[in-house]
């Protein structure tokens, strides 16, 4: 066997209160890519961070091409090539692409005053450019006007330019769309082609099935179990990173059957719109999917019906009566509520704790102008803690201590806490593990099942398919098609999302 | 709470700075002038807090405080009996904020811009309205409100008619006042939603928090506070200057603010804070005083004492974060 690229052997690492690692261990050969899977917690984040250099292990030991190395940061890390893209990105978005490219090793003249050679970046960034299949043009434009899956592919890019030899990438995809996606897969294959090993965590365990040689599972700390070839199956990586099987992960219970429209959308359009205006009904007791590629307008539709965006024409009608929003307050008013895509931007505010989360849109029930009840309020925390299983030591709790699934049960709390007409989910699971995405999934079923309309934007393909009753297919700004029954099929979605008709 | 007691320590050392400086030890009188210069400065800190807590900041209140003293004595002297003068030079202030929480949540201006030019516009407003104004030339003019001045001195200032202060009722204000704002603070709605904007304004607004509404009450209450301080500022003198008045008032209210807890990034701070942090600085100027080294050291010890509490402070927040 010829010497692995990466090999970390029982690699244990403690925080305060916690065993994050316990003993693992991993094998990466030269041109591989690993995916490495687990629920929250399970210890993956870290693993990654010890081989990039973030961390020091507390035993075992990390040997690169057969030397054990013990990297003193990431920056040594790098040198060495080994490279970690987050799963925030890590770029200056007020500077230039080939800035960013090049940040910390400009192209510059000799001598002290390190005048900027722009010619010779230019060439590099396009050359790298080219790599990860971007356009030349991209090079000279400011980061912060790309969409972020380029944003993430400039990350890729970037990890080149530094003649990596592992590169590791943190959830990838979580904000790409699908064609991006597959530019990416691209990007990989390319990759290992030349050598590179990559090591590849994701939630999304559709793509962990079509681009990982191999899949290492992690839980509590610990090797759960690796697949390889046939054995990468859905049902093979759950049962190893929860422990048990997932039966019914999309759960009908609850739902039988729409009711009559609950949210009518008629020619809506927006400030900053599409001209295109767009029209569909959510019905009460259904899970309506929304899918789209990234940038087709969906989040923004939500948000104007939502209050945040300003409604130019057309109409929205709640429960057949017209529904004039002008503010989130006045959604919120009429019961209209939405879980945002960006929980940590719109959703939650982190600082504050679990219960001041969950109370902060409650108010107008917890008390009047002369104060907030505590007893009331205390209860209402228990009872969504309790209700939701949101594990946190107290109310009390900052809420950006906690996993990304709990966090994302806090949002859904503060709004079931004012029971919903109509729940607007965008994303509803991204950047949540297994098991809190199952109970998710549990409680979208229970609510459609007592009557709420569930307007749900997914870029998770098995999410829609599991998750959607019926699905309306956004492209450019308008509803392109809707899909329910046997001719909601993947291909279809797909077909009416990149602008062809319906079959 | 471990920042209330990181200030509650430099209070400790300012006072027993100044009960071991002062030669005939520390008299009940110097405590009670001191008292009520803290309850004067506490007044507009308060306020200047609360706009810090919503992650906003107001550089207006200085030439605000100095505007609405000199606006106080104009009216008087030009013959508006003291009690609607008064209530007039609230609504002033309140006017004044109303104009910038405005310029903030509609023009979505920046805070920091928005009431740096009010601190150019209102300054310059005092000296038009006028350069000096005296009590006596109010007195003079109107003998007839001589009984309303000292009226208001004695509730609000606890200076009798001859001039001397009878009982810190500046200091009684300010506890009054910050008792208030801690119950909407601690205890209400309104709290939340202000400590939310601060923390994430966008997490508040898609809670259904109406941001702009609230953002701009705040921005009243601080305005309405400082014309309040100027108001005392006027009593307690015998004479107020349109430069000087309340001049550097914005930046000590900050510096109480942060000093008393409040982070300049917003969602951050208490009353109890607040009312603590604004007490350092008129102890220190006292102190000062007492030692002996003169005015001009002020500025110098001020800055001083801010950054070594910065630095303490942030020593103590990354041993309290490597331990947690």
């Amino acid at each position: 066997m010829p010497t692995p690229r990466l090999e970390v052997t029982a690699a244990r690492k403690q925080f305060p209160g916690v065993l994050a690692l316990d003993g693992v261990s991993l094998i990466l050969a030269p041109g591989e890519v690993l995916a490495v899977v687990g629920e929250n917690g399970a210890g993956k984040s870290t693993l990654m961070k010890v081989v990039a250099g973030v961390y020091r292990p507390d035993a075992g030991e990390v040997r690169l091409d057969g030397r054990p190395v013990r990297f003193a940061g990431p920056a040594d890390a790098t040198a060495a090539g080994v490279s970690l893209i987050h799963q925030e990105l890590n770029l200056a978005e007020n500077l230039s692409v080939a800035d960013n490219l090049f940040l910390g090793r400009e192209r510059t003249t000799a001598g002290p005053l390190r005048v900027l050679n722009r010619r010779a970046t230019a060439a590099a960034a396009r050359d790298l450019l080219a790599r990860v299949g971007l356009p030349a043009d991209r090079a000279g434009r400011r980061v912060e006007a790309l969409p972020p899956g380029e944003k993430q592919l400039v990350e890729v890019a970037r990890a080149l330019g530094l003649d990596v030899r592992v590169l590791i990438m943190d959830e990838p995809t979580s904000s790409l769309t699908q064609r991006e996606t597959e530019t990416l897969y691209g990007v990989i294959a390319g990759l290992k082609a030349a050598g590179v090993s990559v090591l590849y965590i994701s939630h999304r365990l559709a793509e962990v099935r079509r681009c990982a040689d191999r899949v290492l599972v992690l839980r509590d700390g610990r090797n759960a179990g690796e697949l390889t070839g046939a054995e990468v199956t859905h049902d093979n990586m759950v049962r190893l990173m929860v422990g048990r099987d997932l039966n019914r992960f999309y759960p009908r219970v609850h739902r039988s059957g729409a009711g009559a429209a609950v949210l009518e959308v008629r020619g809506l359009r927006y400030a900053g719109g599409p001209d295109t205006p767009a029209s569909f009904e959510v019905r009460a007791g259904e899970v309506l999917g929304m899918a789209g590629l990234v940038g087709a307008g969906r989040t923004e539709l939500s948000e104007a019906v939502f209050g945040v965006r300003r409604v130019t024409a057309g109409e929205v009608r709640l429960g057949g009566e017209p529904l004039r929003v002008r503010s989130p307050a006045d959604a919120v008013a009429a019961g209209v509520l939405l879980v945002p895509e960006d929980r940590r931007l719109h959703g939650l505010v982190l600082e504050a704790g679990v219960g001041f989360n969950l109370s902060l849109p409650n108010h107008d029930r917890l008390g009047s102008v002369l104060g907030v009840r505590p007893r009331a309020e205390a209860e209402l925390h228990r009872t969504w803690i309790d209700r939701l299983r949101v594990r946190t030591p107290s109310a009390a709790r900052p809420v950006g201590l906690l996993s990304g699934g709990n966090q994302q049960k806090v949002v859904y709390g503060k709004w079931l806490a004012r029971g919903p007409r109509v729940l607007i989910l965008d994303e509803p699971t991204r950047g949540v593990d297994v098991g809190a995405k199952a109970e998710i999934y549990g409680l979208i079923d229970e609510l459609a099942g007592r009557g709420v309309g569930v307007w749900m934007i997914t870029s998770d393909m098995e999410e829609l398919l599991g998750m959607a009753d019926r699905v309306a297919v956004m492209h450019e700004g308008r509803v392109a098609g809707e899909l329910a029954g046997p001719a909601l099929t993947e291909e279809a979605v797909m077909r009416l999302a990149t602008g062809g008709a319906a079959a | 709470m471990t920042r209330i007691l990181g200030v509650l320590g430099l209070l400790a050392v300012l006072y027993a700075g100044l009960w071991l400086s002062s030669e005939s030890g520390l008299s009940g009188r110097s405590l009670t002038s001191l008292a009520n210069d803290q309850g004067r400065y506490g007044v507009v800190t308060l306020g200047a807090a609360l706009v810090i807590i919503t992650g906003g900041i107001d550089l207006s209140v200085g030439a605000v405080v100095g505007c609405a003293a000199v606006l106080f004595g104009t009216l008087t002297r030009d013959g508006l009996h003291p009690y609607p003068a008064a209530l007039a030079v609230l609504l002033f202030g309140a006017g004044v904020g109303l104009a910038n929480g405005l310029l903030v949540t509609r023009l979505k201006l920046q805070p920091f811009l928005v009431t740096l030019c009010g601190m150019f516009v209102f300054r310059g407003a005092a000296r038009l309205v006028g350069t000096v104004v005296d009590q006596s030339q109010v007195t003079e003019a109107h003998p007839e409100f001589a009984g309303a001045m000292n009226a208001l001195t004695y509730v609000l200032v606890g200076k009798d008619e001859k001039g001397a202060l009878v009982f810190p009722a500046m200091f009684a204000w300010l506890l009054a006042l910050a008792a208030a704002v801690g119950f909407f603070l601690h205890r209400t709605a309104y709290g939340r939603y202000w400590y939310a904007i601060g923390y994430n304004e966008q997490a508040a607004r898609y809670a259904g928090v109406n941001v702009d509404r609230h953002r701009t009450v705040v921005y009243v209450v601080c305005s309405a506070l400082a014309a309040l301080g100027g108001l005392l500022l006027f009593l307690d003198s015998s004479t107020v200057q349109a430069d000087s008045a309340g001049a550097g008032q914005e930046l000590n209210a900050i510096l109480g603010a942060v000093l008393g807890g409040c982070s300049l990034r917003g969602g951050e701070g208490t009353a109890v804070g607040m009312v603590l942090g604004a007490m350092v600085l008129p102890a220190i100027e006292k102190l000062v005083t007492f030692v002996g080294m003169g005015n001009r050291v002020i500025p110098v010890v001020i800055g001083l004492t801010l950054l070594i509490g910065t630095i303490v402070d942030e020593l103590i927040r990354r041993r309290s974060r490597l331990r947690g």
